[in-house]
């Protein structure tokens, strides 16, 4: 970004100095990601359609071009094309601008991801609590759409997604708190400059990686957490009388915000833009650094979003109230004991007025928090089948009773 | 012929005004809007444009950290909260009848007053400003001072939290029989 601040100075433009070639160099890199973000789209669309075909044994999009690739054209040409059908009694204001909403909050998350080192939209020193802020966004733009399509069933589909979604915000912060704490700085750059080397906080704590990455499945609304789309059980949810582009940018806005998930995932937990031994070591020239950082931060964001299209061919819906019972009563407390022992963790192995610790410091407290995680983990799992098998023998023991007693009438 | 070489667009607009009269315009405007509008939710959602215009204020005034948690905590949480107690209390949107006040002869002229008033004691008076730039480890700053000196209010806060939200869920449970399953 500084490279492109200098070029744009050194131009000699006359009215234009540091600051505003700092602004225009933020509107062309927000040019590029509004437009790059939702033409993934296309790419995504595709993608999505041929994995799940694989996936379910058959071959999946191969008519329009050459493997099908130019389908997602297709769909967004068909997009354009539908009849737009405004309900008469539909409160027009927030009707119109739901799906714009939902696309804006999506896109808005790109803002603070950091591509390359020294490439980032808005060098935020809160980048953590701004991803938080971005997500209450979108639930806005659900609930507005919801209520100005004047229908019963877009109303209750609203308020199911409304509180699915706020549910899974919990655990999502409580993981997002962790990695601040184990880093010590809300910015995403620090965070990505804190996991150089094998220092992965995928490696140093699976738990904490694997309660975001479901808790951010189910903040996208992606299968198997999809009440939005469950077309069997409420029609089509929250966007039943939406028609045309503005459907489209309802999914436009779903796909987006599971592309950011994806770069998010791999921004805190895999390193983002760094490589094992090759960047961050110095004997690399910037611009080669940032060329395959940025290379190998897509090919993780890659792999996340492989996962979450797997996770839809795979796997079949959750039912709302074991939903929100898998929330409340595992990843919440989970999560919580969780941000205890990480807490404790951290501050045992940096000791107050101790500016870099030593290597000793740093690889024990690798493996501390991997053992807490592993610990917390198995400890969960553990009550978890204690309580599943006490209600098991529970209801095996009132069901083959031979001589039990009526039970007492009320 | 003056120099032109050396003027910069910040010489020539006030660019940080603008930014103030848009944050102006979005807190304002949403204000209006909670008032005149004809129904409940077109006001909850014009309170959310206001909510956005004081956190630009508070962008603005170099406390990002600020403007983040109001967004967080205000459009994020209490925002959703109004909607959905809106949303449950209305069958649908028709617009109700104006909110029209009967008593407008007396509010107005006290309103103006009262306004008058705070326009002359806020102007009147001279606001110190401190040359001194904000922290660059402000957040750091913050969390030092809610585990030291502001410790108490840091934890009744806490305490009232935790009542709260335990309030929330017994009242809203439902009152299943024990002898029953």
């Amino acid at each position: 970004m500084q490279g492109i601040v200098d070029f744009i100075v050194s131009l000699n433009i006359p009215l234009v100095d540091e600051g505003i070639a700092r602004l225009i160099s933020h509107v062309i890199f927000a040019s590029i990601i509004a437009v790059a973000a939702p033409a993934s789209l296309v790419i995504l669309t595709w993608l999505e359609r041929k994995i799940i075909a694989r996936i379910q044994n058959r071959i999946g999009p191969n008519r329009a071009g050459p493997f099908g690739l130019l389908q997602g054209f297709a769909d967004m040409v068909k997009m354009f094309t539908k009849e737009d059908i405004t309900p008469a009694a539909a409160d027009r204001v927030p009707y119109n601008i739901a799906p714009g909403l939902s696309v804006i909050s999506s896109i808005m998350a790109f803002a603070v991801i950091p591509f390359a080192p020294g490439f980032i939209g808005a060098e935020l020193n809160v980048g953590v609590l701004y991803i938080i802020a971005i997500g209450g966004l979108g639930v806005l733009a659900i609930l507005m759409g919801g209520w100005a399509s004047n229908n019963k069933y877009a109303l209750l589909g609203a308020f199911r997604v409304v509180a699915m979604l706020v549910t899974y915000e919990i655990p999502m912060i409580i993981a997002l708190v962790i990695v601040t704490m184990v880093t010590g700085s809300m910015s995403l750059q620090d965070i990505v400059a804190a996991q150089s080397g094998l220092n992965w906080y995928a490696f140093s704590m699976p738990l904490v990686f694997l309660i975001f990455f479901i808790a951010g499945v189910a903040e996208t609304g992606r299968s198997p957490f999809d009440l939005i789309e469950a077309e069997s059980e409420i029609i089509a949810g929250f966007h039943t009388e939406y028609s045309g582009i503005k459907f489209g940018m309802f999914m436009i806005g779903e796909y987006v915000h599971m592309f950011a998930l994806a770069f998010f995932t791999a921004v805190l937990f895999l390193g983002g833009w760094q490589i094992p031994f090759v960047t961050s070591e110095g004997y690399l020239p910037v611009w080669l650094e940032a060329i395959l950082g940025f290379i190998a931060l897509n090919v993780k964001m890659g792999l996340f979003v492989f996962i979450m299209m797997w996770f839809r061919g795979t796997l079949p819906r959750f039912r709302i109230d074991h939903l929100l019972d898998f929330c409340w009563k595992f990843l919440v407390p989970v999560s919580i004991v969780l941000m205890i022992a990480v807490a404790i963790v951290v501050k045992l192995f940096n000791p107050v007025g101790l500016a870099t610790p030593g290597l000793l410091l740093v690889i024990g407290e690798f493996f501390a928090l991997l053992i807490v995680n592993v610990g917390v983990g198995g400890a969960a799992l553990f009550f978890v089948s204690r309580a599943a098998r006490q209600g098991r023998n529970k209801t095996l023991r009132s069901v083959t009773a031979v001589d039990a007693p009526a039970p007492a009438s009320k | 012929m003056p120099d032109l070489s050396t003027v910069v667009l910040a010489d020539l607009v006030p660019l940080e005004l603008i930014v103030f009269i848009f944050f102006t315009l979005c807190t304002l405007l949403g204000g209006a809007g909670v008032v005149f509008s004809r129904t409940l939710f077109h006001s909850a959602l014009s309170l959310i444009l206001s909510l956005f215009g004081v956190a630009g204020y508070y962008a603005l005034l170099s406390a990002g950290f600020l403007a983040v948690v109001q967004l967080m905590v205000y459009v994020g949480a209490i925002a959703i909260l109004i909607l959905f107690a809106i949303m449950f209390s209305r069958s649908n949107n028709q617009p109700e009848k104006g909110q029209a006040n009967h008593q407008w002869w007396i509010s107005l002229p006290v309103t103006a007053v009262l306004f008058l008033i705070l326009m002359f004691v806020i102007g009147s008076v001279e606001w110190p400003v401190s040359d001194v730039a904000p922290p660059d480890d402000m957040v750091e700053q913050l969390g030092m001072a809610f585990l030291g000196s502001y410790l108490i209010p840091f934890q009744v806060i806490g305490v009232l939290l935790s009542v709260a939200l335990i309030g929330g869920v017994i009242l809203a449970r439902d009152r299943v029989d024990t002898e029953e399953m």
